[in-house]
């Protein structure tokens, strides 16, 4: 075994002002405005067809759009390829970097690859446990943890340094940084400090797991707004809908670190098909409503598993239609050192 | 990962009756600490890998006994409440998952308790409270292996990464006073 050597940390560490201000998501946070991320999943398989269907469908409706890593650690079409379909589709990609399935060289290498597409809004987790997915064989990578993956991104932007401490060279790679939070999970009283801990290693937005219990949201927003923690970062309310009992109840009992109360799934007993789906549509809008006022909540992460034709008619409904069209400032050209 | 090093019963019993009450090991921890910065000439004269070689033999037995101790080298037990993340299935060292089971249990091995359940409870027990809010670096596991004693002796689980040669604590963005 080689000798370990202490890596060196440069000795003036560059300043390259960056602030992830050139991601759309940003711009519209920035302007005052409440905003909205829509979650995009891509195909199990190579259909570019399903992927220009999805665009089709939600483009518009959205300030970003999650493009999620491998979803439930399932095989799906990379986040990387298709952030870069939105994008050259004119809409803003926030590409997910799970701590699950790339060490740190994977994950830089398609941070770098994501940048040169212009992707530049990105959202570092650690990704569900692979046990429960598709390949429970295989090894689950866990390099660095998602808040390592956040201090990365954060040190690749502001100091244009790898994870090793290395210059990047030629130019920094812009990011807006966001992280997750699920507020449902135990410890409760840990989960404000573990946004302040993330909030310190670089992030700048948040988007929360999916909302059912209110008050538990509540409690949790209450205890980060009294740390000033919500002055610090933009955090997004997750909300969606549920298209069947079915997928209620599948939730409540098979997802850990979900909270279904028990009313919505009687809102949804004895009802029709078609029913059921405008029971969850309703109950998916009444949750909408009530997170967006309580205070501290600067926009919704609107996730419509397997059902993206509700986006629309969500956001709509909310009254966050259209969505605001921020003016590119003319932005200097960077230098190149 | 960690499916080969679960003990019986009795004994994960009494592992986390211990670690329930981790007043013991903290006096021990403060205690072999002093010891081993006394050692520190000794190790450097012997190399990390000869040293780690010797010291393993204890570290090992004592440390496997009573944290599942799973070798990282990079010790940071007493900044997580005297329970080893590495036992998490994801190995997160800063922070649990958003998978957390209602129960409190670990989302990959439901009969688990999550160890950062455990890790936040504990350390509220110990005088080390405030190091929950560090930002403990990643693992070089390059030093996966080695004695995790002498690797702190030698300073070389101090591991500064890009430019944050210091390690960083969420104080630095939340009100004072807070825990």
């Amino acid at each position: 075994m080689n000798a370990p050597t202490m890596p060196v940390a440069p000795e003036a560490p560059i300043e390259t002002g960056l602030r992830g201000e050139t991601s759309n998501l940003a711009k519209v946070i920035n302007a005052g405005h409440f905003g909205v991320c829509v979650e995009v999943s891509p195909p199990v398989g190579p259909n570019v067809e399903a992927i220009q269907r999805e665009i089709k469908t939600l483009k518009g409706y959205g300030d970003a759009y999650n493009v999620t890593d491998n979803q439930s650690a399932m095989v799906h079409v990379s986040s990387l390829a298709v952030s870069i379909m939105l994008k050259q589709a004119g809409m803003e990609p926030v590409i997910q970097f799970t701590a699950r399935d790339r060490n740190r060289l994977g994950l830089q290498g398609d941070l770098l690859g994501g940048a040169v597409f212009g992707i530049n809004t990105v959202l570092c987790l650690s990704g569900d446990h692979p046990i429960w997915g598709d390949h429970p064989q295989c090894k689950p990578v866990y390099d660095i943890d998602s808040l390592n993956i956040i201090r990365m991104v954060r040190m690749m932007r502001n100091n244009q340094v790898f994870e090793n401490g290395k210059k990047i060279p030629k130019i920094a790679p812009d990011f807006y940084i966001g992280a997750v939070e699920n507020p449902f999970a135990p410890p409760y009283e840990f989960r404000p400090l573990r946004l302040a801990k993330k909030i310190t290693a670089g992030a700048q937005f948040f988007q929360t797991q999916l909302i059912f219990n209110v008050d538990r949201f509540r409690e949790f927003m209450a205890r980060v707004v009294d740390l000033g923690l919500a002055e610090q970062c933009a955090i997004f309310a997750g909300v969606g809908p549920t298209r069947s009992l079915k997928v209620a109840e599948y939730m409540k009992n098979e997802v850990a670190g979900m909270d279904v109360p028990d009313w919505v799934l009687k809102r949804m007993e004895g009802l029709s098909k078609e029913d059921q789906q405008k029971a969850g549509l309703d109950i998916c809008l009444e949750i909408a409503r009530q997170v967006s006022e309580i205070d501290g909540v600067k926009g919704l992460h609107v996730m419509a598993v397997n059902w993206p034709a509700a986006v629309p008619q969500i956001v709509k409904e909310l009254g966050l239609y259209p969505r605001p069209v921020i003016e590119t400032a003319v932005v200097a050209e960077p230098v190149v050192s | 990962m960690t499916d080969s090093q679960e003990g019986s019963d009795t004994k994960m019993g009494l592992r986390s009756f211990i670690q329930d009450h981790p007043t013991p090991l903290v006096w021990s921890w403060e205690a072999s600490a002093f010891m081993l910065r006394l050692l520190r000439p000794v190790f450097a004269k012997l190399g990390m890998e000869t040293s780690s070689k010797i010291v393993k033999i204890p570290e090992e037995l004592i440390k496997e006994t009573l944290f599942n101790c799973q070798d990282c080298a990079q010790c940071v037990l007493h900044y997580t409440g005297m329970t080893c993340p590495m036992n998490c299935p994801k190995q997160l060292r800063n922070g649990p998952c958003g998978g957390v089971r209602l129960n409190g249990h670990c989302e990959v091995k439901p009969e688990m308790d999550c160890v950062w359940v455990k890790g936040v409870e504990r350390s509220k027990k110990t005088p080390y409270q405030h190091e929950i809010l560090r930002l403990n670096p990643p693992v070089d596991w390059r030093l996966k292996g080695q004695a995790s004693w002498v690797t702190y002796s030698l300073g070389r689980d101090k591991i500064p990464t890009g430019v944050d040669v210091e390690v960083r604590y969420a104080d630095e963005v939340l009100p004072k006073g807070v825990k």
